[in-house]
């Protein structure tokens, strides 16, 4: 078991004509993702990588069924190929793209509401490495050789330090089941919170280990639904301990504007509501090995 | 993107805010020709720096003749201004801005910010102003007033009508607040603002309201369609490493420490800068070197690092995704080579093709000082570090 992606999921690369595109939907095929179509505008009737090009997500989806798209679309139109996909009945729509500017996620957001629960499409990213479910499939751009398929789950902002993450369990024998980034935006399709809902209810899931950085109120938001309603063990990790107030680290989305957004803040937070924060980042696998020995010696 | 205070006053003088009438000056002669321009007998000089806290700072001053407007106007010019926001380094001043003095009864604050929970542009409003909204959120958080805007609809009239009756406005006061507000509004959404500021808002003695000061900020991912806002930019505001870094498309902040960094992603960036002082050492900066980094981008990583002199070692940490180990690698030992380094580097490689990296890091001959885990390379590069103070 896993979360958004498993090797029966349909997924579409909006995007997969561009050289980028393509390149990360030929490593996603060869890992066993099971992408049966692309979607690039005025390229349809063509064939990409072995699999059709379509027009519009629409007809993708009428043609193969997709049920989750990867968005590899330039900034200036990201937000709308992510509303197309919503409109066109995809389930999971993953985007990669970096820049989008904040007032178009705003206004997609807005648009995600039009849908009514049951076929409201889950948005995962702008501005983030992906979703990986080891050894069953992925959709993004993360190195998958150092995901060692398992039962713990990784949620995070940052690509890059959640492959740290991964690979500081790797070492110590620790598998994931699925790995999440959210991305590094101040506006993002799903919270800290979303995804820890999903891990909780994700039989294949013993426990979480969640990346956080300064900037924004999600960290504390998802504090306290581990505090309320979380039975799994879930390690946190804070970015940005080191990192002056006001100035955007990198991330649009990684900047202390407010109460409660510094990373000793956050991690002050974290542990009120019971989560094991490691101290450092060369930490975050061995405060995960503890947690989990002393959740087997219960 | 930030933008001086004439600039913003413009736009929203344009959208119609009401402002006191003012004019922009290059030179102490030029400010005192503006105040005799503008008529009266008082007026307020204004250094026009890309920071707030300019009133404590001692960048804006009441004058009351053309001489002291003159006067004054000259210990400002060339000046480099610290202020709480600055940094030690200060902003240098370049233009002031002089405008005629207000007669104020009422000091309101107003501010149209991107709201991280809601997801949404709030305005945030007090009866309270002049001072900075932090201040205030602390010392008077009952007088801020919240309003979500959808952004589906807009901003309605009835949610302006509230927040000014709310402020305590009048007659009058209710339709220039209304009108203010969809002014700021349309400022926001048009040009793809992060920020619009007017603090002071203040009641005159007649009982209409003037924006005696206006602050606005860009969302730099909408550049490529805001051309207008891109030409406001002025870089003598701006530190010159991050203006050159972002001009390489580097995110780089300039920091205090003396290890410099040069990383892949925002987070592993910030992760690692924790790890350096943990270790006991200081960052130099935060720089993302991003994905795709090819040997010449990390070489221009390297100038940029380099190009602040308080730099004793510089750490390299690559966990390769889309990047590559050996790519990286060979950036470094040509950037080693051709800056002619003599200063310690600490080089830790992880994912995509690492045993190609590490190779090509050992064969290069050079005294690259190589680390496995991420502990291992902060705590090489503090020692490091000593070693050369030593």
């Amino acid at each position: 078991m896993a979360i958004v992606i498993d090797s029966t999921t349909r997924v579409l690369v909006q995007g997969m004509s561009g050289r980028i595109g393509q390149f990360h939907a030929a490593e996603m095929i060869e890992h066993g993702t099971n992408v049966v179509a692309g979607v690039t505008p005025g390229k349809g009737g063509t064939e990409v990588l072995g699999r059709p090009v379509f027009d519009t997500v629409r007809a993708a989806v009428e043609a193969t069924g997709a049920e989750a798209s990867l968005v590899f679309v330039p900034p200036p139109f990201a937000a709308d190929a992510i509303m197309e996909a919503a409109d066109a009945g995809i389930r999971t729509a993953v985007c990669v793209t970096d820049g989008i500017p904040a007032q178009d996620m705003m206004k997609v957001k807005r648009f995600l509401r039009r849908y009514p629960a049951e076929r409201k499409m889950r948005l995962i990213g702008p501005n983030c490495a992906g979703v990986i479910s080891p050894g069953q499939g992925f959709m993004g751009i993360m190195p998958p050789h150092i995901y060692l398929p398992g039962r713990v789950g990784i949620v995070g902002r940052s690509g890059t330090l959640g492959y740290e993450a991964a690979s500081q369990m790797q070492a110590l024998g620790i598998g994931v089941s699925t790995s999440v980034g959210i991305g590094g935006d101040p506006i993002n399709g799903s919270s800290f919170r979303d995804i820890l809902e999903l891990f909780e209810a994700d039989p294949g899931t013993d426990a979480v280990m969640m990346i956080g950085e300064i900037g924004g109120p999600q960290e504390a938001e998802a504090a306290a639904y581990v505090r309320e309603h979380m039975t799994k063990p879930v390690v946190a990790y804070v970015a940005g301990l080191s990192a002056p107030k006001g100035r955007k680290m990198g991330h649009a989305g990684a900047i202390i504007s407010a109460f409660g957004e510094s990373a000793q803040e956050k991690v002050e937070i974290l542990s009120a509501a019971g989560i094991a924060v490691a101290p450092n980042p060369s930490a975050m696998g061995e405060t995960m090995a503890r947690v989990l020995s002393s959740r087997a010696a219960a | 993107m930030d933008i001086h205070e004439y600039q913003a006053k413009e736009i929203l003088a344009a959208l119609g805010v009401p402002m006191p009438r003012g004019g922009l000056a290059y030179s102490p002669e030029q400010a005192g020709y503006r105040a005799r321009e503008l008529g009266g007998s008082a007026w307020v000089v204004k250094a026009q720096i890309h920071s707030g806290g300019r009133g404590e700072a001692g960048g804006v001053r009441l004058c009351r003749s053309e001489e002291e407007v003159r006067d004054y106007a000259a210990t400002l010019f060339g000046r480099s201004l610290v202020t709480k926001q600055t940094g030690a380094q200060g902003k240098q001043v370049y233009r002031v801005w002089v405008e005629g003095a207000s007669d104020i009864a009422q000091e309101l604050y107003l501010g149209f910010v991107l709201d991280r929970k809601s997801e949404r542009i709030m305005i945030v409003a007090s009866g309270h102003g002049g001072m900075e909204i932090e201040d205030l959120a602390e010392t008077d958080p009952d007088s801020l007033r919240r309003m979500v805007i959808d952004p589906a609809v807009g901003l309605a009239d009835y949610q302006a009508r509230e927040l000014a009756f709310g402020l305590g406005l009048r007659g009058g006061q209710v339709a220039q607040m209304v009108n203010i507000l969809r002014a700021c509004y349309r400022a926001y959404r048009d040009l793809d603002a992060t920020m619009v500021e007017i603090n002071p808002l203040v009641v005159t003695g007649t009982g209409d309201l003037v924006a005696l000061d206006a602050k606005m900020s860009f969302d730099t991912n909408a550049r490529y369609r805001r051309p207008q806002i891109a030409e406001l930019r002025d870089p003598s505001q701006e530190d010159p490493r991050e203006a050159h870094a972002a001009d390489a498309g580097l995110a780089y902040v300039g920091l205090d420490g003396d290890i410099g960094c040069i990383i892949n992603g925002a987070g592993l960036a910030m992760a690692t800068m924790d790890m350096i002082k943990l270790a006991g050492g200081e960052p130099a900066n935060f720089l993302d070197i991003g994905g795709g980094a090819s040997p010449e981008r990390v070489a221009q990583a390297f100038r940029t690092v380099l190009s602040d002199g308080n730099v004793g070692v510089i750490l390299v940490n690559i966990f390769a995704g889309i990047n590559r180990c050996d790519w990286v690698a060979e950036g470094v030992v040509k950037a080693y080579r051709a800056e002619n380094l003599t200063l310690p580097v600490v080089v830790r490689l992880a994912g995509t093709n690492v045993e190609e990296g590490r190779r090509i890091i050992a064969e290069s001959g050079l005294p690259l000082i190589t680390a496995d885990t991420l502990a291992e390379a902060a705590d090489k590069a503090v020692a490091a570090r000593l070693d050369r103070a030593a």
